[in-house]
């Protein structure tokens, strides 16, 4: 369960405009919700504040009942796939999924066996030793979201994991995604500005105009 | 673009400026290569003086190269990724050291290690008119450039990559270490050998800090002046060709990483 409450955030300096104005957001557990709106609306700011790489201004987040408005973006049990997946440019697709683990200090056995799962799930099993330069945009977002799912997060916050693959990359993705969420029973926040995404993928699905949200949809 | 665009007055102009400015560089190179024989150069170059110079050059160049990088990265780091109250004059306060005249450089060391601060230093590790001088006289100029290097490398790096190595448990400096640092290898070469290439053509922060005693302080832009100053010229064109030998293998360096500097 995520709970946003009157987040509210304005870039630093005078006379800056709002990005985000008093949203307020409840997505239920293991459901796979959209929220879609135009290029500056808002929607990767909103994704940056869940997952603690931004302070609100004002607003509290809340995750499974827990209260993580301050904490920090490790320990708030969130999987995060950018845009174009930001894949570590000098590290192996194995390194990449593993690095979580490793953060976390798992033991290399462990580490090598979850990886090998990860990567399989995700379709990537025979790219492991690959660095990402060579990979292309539907591979790296396949191993971005290994990365993101390894540590078995209960949230996973997609920033328009579809945006830079072509269709029939993303028909692959919008399956694959549909099935991790599903398999790992995980609360799914997708931010897109496409409607076929969302009504291929979404459950629920929030509009956000101008840094407010103005629409709430059941899809599904 | 067209080839009737590239005929144009307006690029045919701009052509003529550029060839004109690097047409009177190679002019010039060529003019001081072509002064003294070859012969003469490598006689000078291996004379027990300028053999010495050369070394000594190398070494504090290859020593302030490496402090500068060592500064430079975590403030190039500092100043890329994070907004804070005094930013902007701290941006230019460390450009300072770029557009200060050299020899002001030097007075200003000279007089800091007259100071209690200074002594303080001096007394464990003397530097005024010592090789420890002519390193910091080199470093003092050559980190504000590896700074600006870094911070343009830095710039250019998304910092998404590091926000999910946060999002991954990774604290900031782990974030840093394992997913930034390695991407900006090239970059830190690059900042490294602009800091190297500075530090060989440092003279006036040199000469006022360290002096210029043979056998002791010489480094090669000093073995330029000294020569010049007792009329060899043949000495101090040989030693100004091995000066822009060593910058073109600098440069080519440099341009090789990719990097902007």
């Amino acid at each position: 369960m995520i709970e946003i409450d009157h987040i509210s955030w304005t870039p630093p300096g005078k006379g800056a405009a709002a990005i985000l104005t008093d949203v307020s957001i409840g997505i239920p557990p293991a459901s796979y919700s959209v929220l879609m709106g135009r290029t500056g609306s808002g929607k990767t700011t909103l994704l940056e504040i869940l997952c603690g790489l931004r302070a609100p201004d004002a607003g509290s987040i809340r995750i499974d009942g827990r209260d993580v408005t301050f904490a920090p973006p490790g320990k708030r049990g969130i999987g995060y796939v950018p845009q174009d997946g930001a894949l570590f440019p000098t590290l192996t697709v194995r390194e990449q999924i593993g690095f979580g683990l490793r953060m976390r200090r798992v033991p290399q056995s462990e580490i090598q066996s979850s990886v090998v799962e990860a990567a399989e799930q995700v379709g990537v099993g025979s790219l492991l030793d690959r660095l990402p330069q060579g990979l292309s945009g539907g591979e790296r977002q396949r191993v971005a979201l290994a990365r993101a799912l390894v540590v078995k997060p209960s949230i996973l916050l997609l920033d328009e994991p579809l945006a830079s693959v072509d269709e029939e990359t993303q028909d692959g993705l919008i399956d694959l995604l549909r099935e991790m969420q599903r398999s790992h029973g995980i609360t799914v926040l997708h931010v897109t500005h496409s409607r076929r995404e969302a009504e291929g993928l979404g459950e629920l699905q929030w509009r956000l105009e101008n840094g407010r949200v103005v629409e709430n949809t059941r899809l599904s | 673009m067209s080839p009737v665009r590239l005929a144009s007055p307006f690029w045919i102009f701009l052509g003529i400026v550029a060839a004109g400015y690097l047409g009177f560089w190679i002019a010039m190179l060529a003019a001081t290569a072509t002064y003294t024989s070859p012969r003469e150069v490598v006689g000078v170059l291996l004379s027990r003086e300028i053999l010495y110079a050369t070394i000594l050059s190398l070494v504090t160049c290859t020593v302030s190269a490496l402090l500068s990088a060592l500064v430079a990265v975590p403030v190039g780091y500092l100043m890329s990724r994070r907004r804070f109250p005094g930013h902007t004059l701290v941006d230019a306060a460390l450009d300072i050291p770029i557009v200060l005249p050299p020899m002001v450089v030097g007075i200003c060391l000279l007089i800091f290690f007259q100071t209690r601060a200074g002594g303080l230093i001096e007394e464990a590790i003397p530097l005024t008119y010592t090789v420890g001088g002519v390193i910091i006289a080199q470093f003092v100029i050559a980190a504000a450039f590896a700074i600006r290097t870094m911070r343009n490398v830095f710039d250019h790096l998304s910092p998404r990559p590091e926000q999910v190595a946060l999002t991954l448990g990774a604290s900031p400096s782990q974030a840093f270490l394992n997913v930034t640092l390695p991407a900006s290898r090239s970059g830190i070469f690059a900042a490294a050998s602009v800091a190297w290439a500075r530090s060989l053509g440092e003279f006036g922060p040199v000469l006022v800090f360290a002096g210029a005693t043979r056998m002791k302080t010489e480094v090669l832009p000093t073995s330029v002046w000294l020569a010049w100053s007792v009329g060899e010229l043949e000495q101090g064109v040989a030693v100004s060709l091995l000066m822009i030998a060593i910058s073109m293998i600098v440069l080519a360096a440099v341009k090789a990483t990719g990097e902007r500097i």
